[in-house]
């Protein structure tokens, strides 16, 4: 039997399409998601006109109509906090932030309504969501379409938070939001839309709160997620060559955090190097040093070191933007200072 | 005058009379110093709740603010879960998590007072966006004050509501003061509700005072939103006896303006009203008022025995699946 690959793009379109097949509660909104709402021509065939702006909602609107596939103005907090009150009310839908940069603009309906309506109103709430959104640098987008942030978002309680790095991780994680009854943000690296990758086509989860050990290794843990789990798998490939042994460890979610798996493979090779593109400060990063220091400390043989973008925004020159991402260089550079 | 049957006039009394004996209580309560926190009294404002809520089942929804006392009890929260929560006892509403400004109860449709001045508008659209995909009739009628008209979230959500059709009534309860800034100050238009034309739905203003008035206008436009014709706006005007929250001098108002309510107390006038046209008798008035008097009394009672949250209930209901020991970290 041959086996099946999807781009990323894909894997994500068709989570959706499955979940959306299986549970008519779930409903799909936000700006362009099909686009192209009541044009004549595309409503007399069905079509969208976009499928979200980099397609990934793509015929969505087609197979589940215009009734539960909802482009909406661009009113951020009056479609997030819509998909809020819906998912209160009996609905799981999926809302489409678009780039996480927006968050500014509508971060009331997640954080102080979304995320904390549950514990407000003493458990007597569920808010079945998932807020999709895009992340990362280095499309020349600039400042305000090229964060991360995702740190933002798992140091809020109430919230969980998803970053995939593979097809296969993408499709069994969205579909685990999906169906999860608190809150989601999963957040698509842009650069990964592209990536083809083996995804089974029937659906399957992939659990919340458990990471993946992408690559085993006895000497250093490199902690990661999104993106930045192919720079460290090639920084990897790059060390393997001087006797240097990487673990990769796949966070896939920052929120609920999979602490075991990180502090077993600490306890297995004493050093530990964090690969995270957000920015530095109260980071992901910053906590997963924590979590190791505080608990792990006598198995460390070196301090943590942490590989992350400069605490600056994301510059646009393609020059400064290529220096602010982390590189394979700034990884394998890093490993070495701790196994010199 | 709309018709109203015996019973729904009596329980229109019942719940006006509830919602100002219980913010009288609570004004003493704070006053003495046994309540924590902010408290944001409704008082004055009870023919607004009541004249809504009386077209309304629990299928029906409600968004509210962070002056939700009477929008709950009009709603049919049960008050003394309700004095609980105030006095952050285990028996609250909310287990005592929650707080004057998160009082909600999903199964009567209440999606809770809320402590962001405008947040309602959103919440309020997804609740109705869930009666349209579910093909059901329920409305949902997002309360806001003349303050909350000024924030993007509240014209965001008229706009989203008119372009879907939402069955969602905007009910803008103009207290004439946002916190202490005079509407006429912070609202560009003289009258609210003419902000229902940018947003193509019908707008109107109304007595907040006159439950009838309410009650008559609301209906027409919670029928449309039921028949699937999509929001409406209504404006209405009334008082707020107290000030904005529990210890506001209300320095901004002068004498004669406060003593100036009283001519319009919503209560006297449905008084008044029903018992000039012999609707009611004074004594069924008054028996509501002995049964109102004990209800408050018991719910004191209610409070006060009841115990605090043991310690551990600070880290539940924070997810439905999480581990514990990273809530704990």
């Amino acid at each position: 039997m041959t086996r099946r690959t999807l781009t990323f793009r894909e894997a994500i379109n068709e989570a959706i399409r499955l979940e959306m097949r299986r549970d008519p509660t779930v409903i799909l909104m936000g700006e362009d998601v099909a686009g192209g709402a009541t044009v004549p021509h595309l409503e007399a065939t069905g079509e969208d006109a976009w499928g979200g702006p980099m397609g990934v909602t793509k015929g969505l609107v087609k197979e589940f109509g215009r009734k539960r596939v909802l482009d909406t103005p661009i009113s951020e907090s009056a479609f997030i906090g819509a998909a809020v009150g819906a998912a209160a009310t009996g609905l799981r839908p999926i809302a489409d932030m678009m780039f996480v940069d927006f968050f500014g603009v509508c971060m009331d309906q997640i954080y102080n309504q979304g995320a904390k309506m549950r514990y407000m109103f003493g458990g007597k709430a569920q808010v079945p969501m998932v807020i999709l959104s895009m992340i990362g640098a280095g499309l020349r987008a600039a400042a305000q379409h090229s964060g991360c942030h995702y740190s933002v978002f798992a140091h809020m309680p109430g919230l969980k938070t998803v970053v995939p790095s593979t097809p296969y991780d993408a499709k069994g994680l969205l579909i685990s939001a999906i169906r999860d009854p608190d809150p989601v943000i999963f957040f698509e690296h842009k650069f990964l839309f592209g990536l083809n990758g083996e995804v089974p086509e029937e659906d399957y989860t992939v659990p919340l709160g458990v990471a993946d050990i992408k690559r085993p290794g006895k000497d250093v843990t490199v902690v990661t997620m999104g993106r930045m789990v192919h720079i460290a798998l090639e920084a990897a490939e790059k060390l393997s060559k001087d006797g240097v042994d990487l673990e990769v460890i796949d966070l896939r979610t920052l929120s609920p955090l999979d602490s075991k798996t990180v502090l077993e493979s600490v306890k297995k090779t004493h050093r530990l190097v964090v690969v995270d593109e957000d920015n530095p400060r109260c980071s992901v990063a910053c906590d997963i040093i924590a979590l190791v220091s505080t608990r792990a400390f006598d198995d460390l043989d070196a301090p943590p070191r942490m590989v992350t973008a400069p605490h600056t925004p994301v510059p646009f020159s393609p020059p400064l933007e290529d220096y602010y991402i982390p590189s394979v260089e700034k990884v394998v550079s890093t490993v070495k200072s701790l196994v010199g | 005058m709309t018709e109203m049957s015996k019973e729904k006039l009596l329980w229109v009394y019942e719940r006006m009379r509830l919602i100002r004996a219980f913010e009288d209580q609570v004004a003493d309560l704070f006053n003495q110093g046994t309540m924590p926190g902010f408290a944001h009294l409704y008082a004055g404002e009870e023919a607004i709740a009541v004249g809504v809520m009386a077209h309304l089942t629990d299928r029906d929804r409600i968004t509210s603010t962070h002056r939700g006392h009477g929008h709950c009890i009009a709603k049919g929260v049960d008050v003394n879960g309700m004095m609980a929560e105030l006095y952050a006892k285990a028996t609250g509403s909310c287990k005592g998590r929650g707080g004057s400004m998160h009082i909600a109860d999903i199964d009567k449709g209440m999606l809770g007072a809320n402590g962001i001045v405008g947040a309602g508008g959103p919440l309020a659209c997804g609740s109705a966006l869930t009666s349209k995909v579910l093909g059901a009739d329920h409305v949902t009628i997002c309360f806001f004050g003349d303050g909350a008209s000024e924030q993007g979230t509240i014209h965001e959500s008229m706009n989203l509501a008119a372009i879907w059709k939402l069955p969602v009534v905007f009910v803008c309860e103009n207290n004439l003061y946002a916190e202490s800034t005079p509407s006429s100050y912070h609202c560009a238009v003289g009258e609210i509700c003419a902000r229902a034309a940018g947003y193509d739905m019908p707008g109107s203003a109304i007595d907040g005072t006159d439950v009838f008035a309410v009650y008559e206008a609301s209906g027409e436009a919670i029928e449309r939103a039921r028949r699937g014709e999509g929001p409406s706006l209504i404006e209405a005007r009334a008082f707020r006896y107290y000030g904005h929250f529990m210890g506001d001098p209300q320095v901004y108002k002068t004498e004669n303006e406060i003593q100036s309510y009283k001519a319009r107390d919503p209560i006297t006038r449905f008084r008044e009203r029903v018992m000039e046209r012999h609707l009611i008798s004074e004594s069924d008035l008054r028996k509501i008022d002995d049964r109102v008097n004990e209800a408050i009394k018991g719910a004191v009672r209610f409070a006060e025995e009841s115990p605090y949250p043991a310690l551990n209930e600070c880290l539940e209901d924070v997810y439905v699946s999480y581990p514990r020991e990273e809530v704990e970290r």
